[in-house]
């Protein structure tokens, strides 16, 4: 079966003060049908660039898609009008994005914001909308949506805005979601009922989700495979278990261990963090032909500064750009 | 081990405008209400909780910094903090935000930052300032070239680096790290946590430590306080409160944090307490959490649990606590 979205050799060049930069470098992945995949990294990596391009939003007159394909059933989308990507967004995908409180219209009501979608792209009535909001409300579990669809964002908390976005995002049931950190301005039992909500209308609807998250605790919740982002470039891919339990890039397993995660056994004696030293390095840097993670790196090796390294693909399509990739540790 | 800090009663108001009261009536939120907590030196004490949980309101309280109207008992090192005098209060203690990026003067250099709390609290002369600079920024693992530099020039590890090496200045008995890592990257906020553990071990340092994450403060801490809507929960040791958590709303704060070494399979497993937190304004009688506890009962409407003694290593405010 085709996938569902296939990116080939994507490069996003943003223009910067100090010159043009590639900020999504020759990026390649493909998200089959009711498939979760989640992208991971820390802020600056491309993590959102790669959803916004996805989506035809890259900031305007900055960003550009410069080669490559977003190939979404079997249409190319970085070819596509912008009155056809209006089409597709909100109807075939949507996003749902990380701060609840400011992405809402604080003057138009929760229904009327709901509503709006459905009008839109499915030409629904003014009162079969409102019931269709009504619905949507209930679905994401908000209680008591007939009284409740009539509030303003400023009537709800963070986790009920959260829901109404995903209502909106779900309205007409599109073949993708993408969740762009969901869940980071939400507090922890608040981000557990929303990951208990995407579960379970992914199950129903049979929607595919790309989540973008800097967490891996809530990656190996959420997602079967996942894609490690560093600099621009895919450093990792595949299953989310394989990787977790078997990560074949530094990077990835810095990002593991650098956490303090929650010990089966609290008595147990606690270790120092494994710290990556540095930080991501400046947009000045991306496109170089080396590793980039390579300073921050403690395998580096001569080659690692002189040449970028090349995808290896092992077993289960688990693919790893590390020069030191078969060898690890 | 001696007690640094010791709080009594400590309760947090603020007044709210209230447009449908009789002209002149105030209506109050109390986000803090009638808590103790005391903090051994050399230790740890974590306070967890979600937002609106009172947790900050409570550190920055004991900082003297809160801006509601305070009231309680603090003492540190016995003496009554309220009556010491400002700059002495201040060399002892000091406290580590949680913003890198807003806590810093963007127009002072990072020496110069590093040296206000000796400025203005000590009688230091010049040369024994620089020696004590020159200390810091080796022990927070700045290099001696970078103290010129202004704080948009560092990172936001380095910025809460600065941060640190500004508490650290008049050698305080106690710091407040208020989320002192919640702002920075994932991969960063590894370097800031050993950081602060390496000095406590070096320097005996006493922290009071305010975090929503719990892998942090089970990383960091020696014994834990659980907020919820301005009220202690739970007060416990650290692996009592890890293993065998007494109150419904730890146990759920527990199990709602997303693990790597959790199996998806076990999702069935997870406590979700549903809801949101009740209105601050107006809280229900008895137990804040009753609309949210999947244990509660008549009583809980009714009367308001107290913190007593579950073990002598762990108290629990709950009509019903978890047995093990």
């Amino acid at each position: 079966m085709a996938p569902l979205l296939k990116v080939e050799n994507l490069r996003i060049e943003l223009k910067t003060r100090a010159g043009i930069a590639p900020v999504i470098d020759d990026l390649s992945f493909e998200l089959g049908q009711n498939e979760s995949l989640s992208f991971v990294g820390e802020s600056g990596c491309g993590k959102s660039m790669t959803a916004l391009a996805i989506m035809g939003l890259l900031p305007d007159r900055i960003g550009r898609i410069a080669s490559g394909k977003i190939i979404f059933d079997g249409e190319d989308l970085t070819t596509a009008t912008e009155a056809r990507l209006r089409q597709i967004r909100g109807n075939d995908i949507s996003m749902i994005f990380q701060e609840p409180m400011t992405s809402l219209n604080p003057v138009y009501t929760i229904g009327e914001q709901i509503a709006e979608v459905l009008r839109h792209h499915q030409n629904l009535g003014k009162i079969a909308a409102h019931n269709a909001a009504i619905d949507l409300l209930n679905a994401v579990r908000i209680p008591n949506p007939k009284s409740r669809v009539n509030d303003y964002p400023f009537q709800m908390s963070g986790g009920q805005r959260q829901r109404v976005m995903i209502a909106i995002a779900l309205a007409c049931r599109p073949k993708i979601l993408i969740a762009d950190e969901p869940t980071t301005a939400l507090d922890v039992t608040v981000q557990a009922q929303i990951f208990d909500l995407l579960r379970d209308l992914r199950r129903q609807t049979g929607t595919s989700i790309i989540m973008i998250t800097h967490d891996m605790g809530a990656v190996a919740e959420m997602a079967e495979r996942m894609i490690v982002m560093y600099a621009g470039r895919k450093a990792e891919e595949g299953p989310v278990r394989q990787i977790i339990n078997n990560a074949r890039h530094p990077y990835t397993r810095g990002l593991i261990s650098c956490v303090p995660h929650l010990m089966s056994d609290p008595s147990a004696e606690r270790k120092e963090l494994t710290e990556i030293p540095g930080i991501v390095p400046s947009l000045q840097a991306f496109g170089k032909a080396q590793c980039l993670f390579s300073e921050r790196c403690g395998l580096a090796s001569e080659r690692c500064l002189t040449e970028r390294p090349p995808e290896i693909v092992f077993e289960n399509a688990h693919k790893s750009s590390c020069w030191h990739a078969r060898n690890p540790k | 081990m001696t007690t640094v800090l010791d709080v009594k009663n400590l309760t947090v108001r603020f007044a709210i405008r209230n447009k449908s009261a009789k002209f002149g009536a105030k209506s109050y939120l109390t986000a803090v209400d009638e808590i103790d907590f005391h903090v051994l030196k050399g230790q740890t004490l974590a306070i967890v909780g979600e937002s609106g949980s009172g947790k900050t309101t409570a550190a920055l309280a004991v900082a003297q910094l809160a801006a509601g109207e305070v009231s309680g008992e603090i003492s540190l090192d016995g003496a009554d903090l309220f009556s010491l005098d400002q700059k002495t209060m201040r060399q002892r203690l000091q406290v580590i935000f949680q913003d890198p990026y807003s806590s810093l003067n963007p127009r002072r250099r990072a020496k110069d930052i590093v040296s206000e709390p000796l400025d203005s609290l000590t009688t230091l002369s010049a040369t024994e300032k620089d020696k004590i600079i020159d200390d810091l920024f080796a022990a927070v693992g700045l290099r001696q070239e970078q103290k010129n530099l202004f704080p948009h020039q560092f990172s936001g590890g380095q910025r809460q680096r600065i941060g640190i090496a500004r508490a650290l200045a008049t050698r305080p008995d106690v710091i407040i790290c208020d989320e002192p890592v919640s702002a920075l990257d994932v991969a960063v906020q590894a370097q800031i946590l050993n950081l602060l553990r390496k000095l406590q071990r070096e320097l005996g340092l006493t922290y009071l430590f305010i975090s929503h994450d719990l892998g942090v403060v089970q990383h960091m801490s020696d014994s834990i306080i659980v907020m919820y809507m301005g009220k202690i929960v739970e007060h416990a040791d650290r692996i009592s409160l890890f293993s065998t958590p007494r109150h419904p709303y730890t146990q759920a704060l527990l199990s709602a944090i997303p693990s790597v070494d959790v199996d998806p399979e076990q999702n069935g497993k997870r406590i979700l307490i549903p809801g949101d937190p009740p209105d601050p304004l107006n809280l229900p009688k008895g137990c804040r959490f009753q609309s949210r506890c999947p244990f509660a009962q008549d009583i809980c409407a009714q009367r308001d649990p107290e913190l007593a003694s579950i073990t002598p290593d762990q108290k629990v405010a709950c009509h019903f606590p978890i047995t093990y």
